[in-house]
């Protein structure tokens, strides 16, 4: 836990008591949750964005061969899916393209955080802040095209050291903001009490430093990790002959016509998604400074 | 005193600047001081003085601009603060946040490298010197403040330093458990023969606990001495005036005969004071006179005593704060014990006359 989040508790208590008087009191005059009519749009908005969601799960157990027509509830497509060739091999790129991504993406994020936070104020450090960050919001074509096109002039083969490299590139925001997140809400004094106590820089790190920024890291590689199996558009760019992903597979088969195959394979991909996110958002739960 | 001992620090010299150019900073602007063995010697100034910077620059986190900082005669600049047999006890305790209260104890002689059983033995100990062996497998945010200072201390402790440093540890608690806390860090420096360098803003804990104090302003150390000395015979106006209360009345000096100067400040006030260097006769000085040295009486019973009006009188409780106007015009403050029939205190109005014992003004350098 860092310091703030150690003191946080002290401070809220007292606000958490007044808050829970005012909300047990029958107030009659203006509240902001009796709008009229608020539920009810409530309710649209959620429908609105889950009900796509719902209606593919739901058609990845359709017995039908055609995906647009219910019949009965079957598993079928599942067995099917899990046991086509192609879907496998994409699923297999997809993981060594995300975990080495992940990998490579967290680590330099560690670094970078890592000198930005503690290797003293030096001439734009402030810049650099904002370069690291700044991918997150260029449009994902532009990168796409300037991979591809700095892919082109250096000559590289297409295939899965490529995809690697574009991945990593785009991951590495992802992963360094809960990194920093974590590494701004601990000041330096602790790695200086480790030294105080005889530990050398690298211990200092190894004992204090690092586990205290293992929930950031993780997070951050979890991020990464989700981001890069997602990704399409700079896949679609720089995927060779043979290094197809999962949502490149997807795409393919859906230009065919949406079979029950790809509902199958997009419920796997959510549930995927959802289980690190949730994770996610578990080991970031306690810690004040994460950016959301 | 502990001048006879073995030097344990030596700083020559020292000056401390931050930064460079335009933003820098002098945080010391030349500081020489020794400190002796076993000695609990005391940083004392306001905020922003450089207490926690020399500090700082003894357990290495900080690199000295010009000077040279000695331990047990090894000149130690070019040591990392790994490599330095001192300890801090931070201002904000510093706790491993992640560890138990027995880890972060034992954390420095695992950093050693020492044998488990013997940073086990280490760290009972420790914790019992300073009364929190029960809460060995807690985590620091399981505790109160004050248990976490004891830990901050067991854990600087544990590796058994040549030197502790300690920066305001006592400031973040209240008033009760700091006074309990003066005693007992007392006692554990005595008790482990480890010497203490203590920084403060409080003077109270600083004449309570210290061997020796340094009063600092300004990056500048403006006098070393015992708690004694430091409020007897206050060298500067700066030292007399942080330290306790007083009275400066500005004198001439009328005349000095073997090193006492006779003195008459405005308003024929006379006081007799030991001459410092660099006064002669005709000079004008500065005088200190702390109030509780003084007395006052209805009548002047014969004595060598001022008459004057009491202007106010504020009741404290063990005693009695009064501001006198004297007949010369000079106005001065005096503290009298109350007596035990306190309806006889004196009140604003009165004639009074004020005495002023030899040896009461201290003539003071600037
Ligand atoms: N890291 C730093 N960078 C720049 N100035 C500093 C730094 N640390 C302290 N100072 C300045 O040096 C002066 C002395 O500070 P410090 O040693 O912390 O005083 P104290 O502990 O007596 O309150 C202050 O003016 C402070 O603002
Ligand atoms: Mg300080």
């Amino acid at each position: 836990m860092t310091d703030a989040a150690r003191t946080t508790p002290d401070i809220a208590l007292p606000d958490a008591k007044v808050a829970g008087k005012a909300s047990g009191q029958k107030r009659k005059g203006f509240e902001v949750g009796s709008f009229p009519g608020l539920k009810t749009w409530t309710w649209v908005f959620f429908i609105y964005l889950y009900a796509p969601i719902v209606v593919l799960v739901v058609y990845s157990f359709n017995a039908n061969n055609r995906a647009q027509k219910w019949t009965g509830f079957s598993t079928s497509w599942y067995a099917k899916a899990f046991s086509n060739d192609d879907i496998q091999s994409a699923t297999i790129n997809t993981l060594i393209v995300a975990s080495a991504a992940t990998v490579l993406a967290t680590a330099m994020a560690l670094l970078a955080a890592l000198a930005l936070a503690r290797g003293g104020r030096f001439k734009g450090s402030t810049a650099s802040l904002g370069l690291i960050s700044l991918p997150l919001i260029v449009p994902e074509i532009a990168t796409a095209v300037a991979t591809l096109s700095f892919f082109v002039v250096i000559g590289i083969q297409f295939g899965l050291l490529t995809l690697i490299i574009a991945h990593t590139v785009f991951c590495i925001p992802f992963a360094f903001l809960p990194i920093r997140a974590r590494l701004e809400g601990m000041d330096d004094t602790l790695e200086q009490a480790a030294m105080d106590l005889y530990a050398s820089r690298w211990k200092a790190f190894r004992y204090v430093t690092f586990p205290l920024l293992l929930p950031g890291i993780v997070a951050g590689a979890m991020l990464s990790f989700i981001i890069s199996v997602d990704d399409f558009i700079i896949s679609l760019m720089v995927a060779g002959a043979g290094s197809t992903t999962l949502p490149l597979y997807i795409y393919g088969m859906i230009r065919v016509g949406i079979s029950p195959e790809v509902n199958v394979i997009s419920t796997v991909m959510l549930l995927i998604s959802l289980v690190f996110i949730t994770a996610y958002w578990l080991l970031t739960r306690g810690d004040d400074h994460t950016v959301h | 005193m502990v001048e006879d001992g073995r030097t344990a620090i030596d700083i020559r010299n020292v000056r401390k600047v931050y930064g460079s150019g335009g933003g820098a900073v002098t945080a010391i602007e030349r500081a020489s001081l020794d400190i002796a063995d076993n000695e609990f010697f005391t940083l004392l100034g306001p905020s922003g003085c450089g207490k926690t910077t020399l500090l700082r620059l003894i357990a290495g986190f900080e690199a000295t601009t010009e000077g040279e900082i000695f331990l047990y005669g090894d000149e130690i600049e070019d040591l990392p603060p790994f490599k330095r047999p001192v300890n801090t006890v931070f201002q904000h305790y510093s706790l491993f946040p992640h560890m138990t209260v027995a880890e972060n104890v034992g954390f420095g002689l695992k950093m050693l490298g020492r044998p488990k059983a013997e940073i086990g033995e280490a760290v009972e100990r420790s914790l019992s010197l300073v009364k929190m062996s029960d809460f060995a497998r807690r985590k620091p945010s399981q505790m109160s403040g004050g248990q976490q200072q004891r830990v901050a201390l067991a854990r600087a402790l544990a590796p058994n330093p040549k030197v502790l440093l300690l920066d305001e540890p006592l400031s973040a608690l209240d008033l009760k458990l700091r006074q309990a806390m003066r005693n007992e860090l007392k006692t554990l420096q005595r008790e482990t023969g480890i010497t203490f360098v203590f920084v403060t803003h409080d003077q109270e804990e600083a004449l309570t606990m210290s061997d020796r104090i340094a009063v600092m302003s300004n990056g500048l150390i403006q006098q070393i001495g015992s708690p004694l000395d430091i409020y007897e015979r206050p060298l500067n106006r700066f030292v007399a005036d942080f330290i306790g209360d007083t009275n400066f009345v500005e004198a001439d000096i009328a005349s000095v005969e073997g090193g006492v100067a006779t003195c008459q400040s405005a308003g024929g006030l006379e006081m007799r004071a030991a001459v410092v260097d660099g006064h002669g006769v005709g000079d004008r000085v500065t005088l200190a006179l702390r109030p509780e040295k003084m007395s006052l009486a209805a009548s002047a019973n014969g004595g060598a005593a001022t008459p004057g009006r009491i202007e106010s009188a504020d009741y404290l409780g063990t005693s009695t704060s009064y501001k006198v106007m004297l007949d010369g015009g000079v106005t001065l403050a005096v503290r009298e014990q109350n007596p035990v029939d306190a309806s006889t205190v004196l009140a604003a109005g009165d004639a009074v006359h004020v005495s002023i014992p030899v040896g009461t003004a201290r003539m003071l350098v600037d």
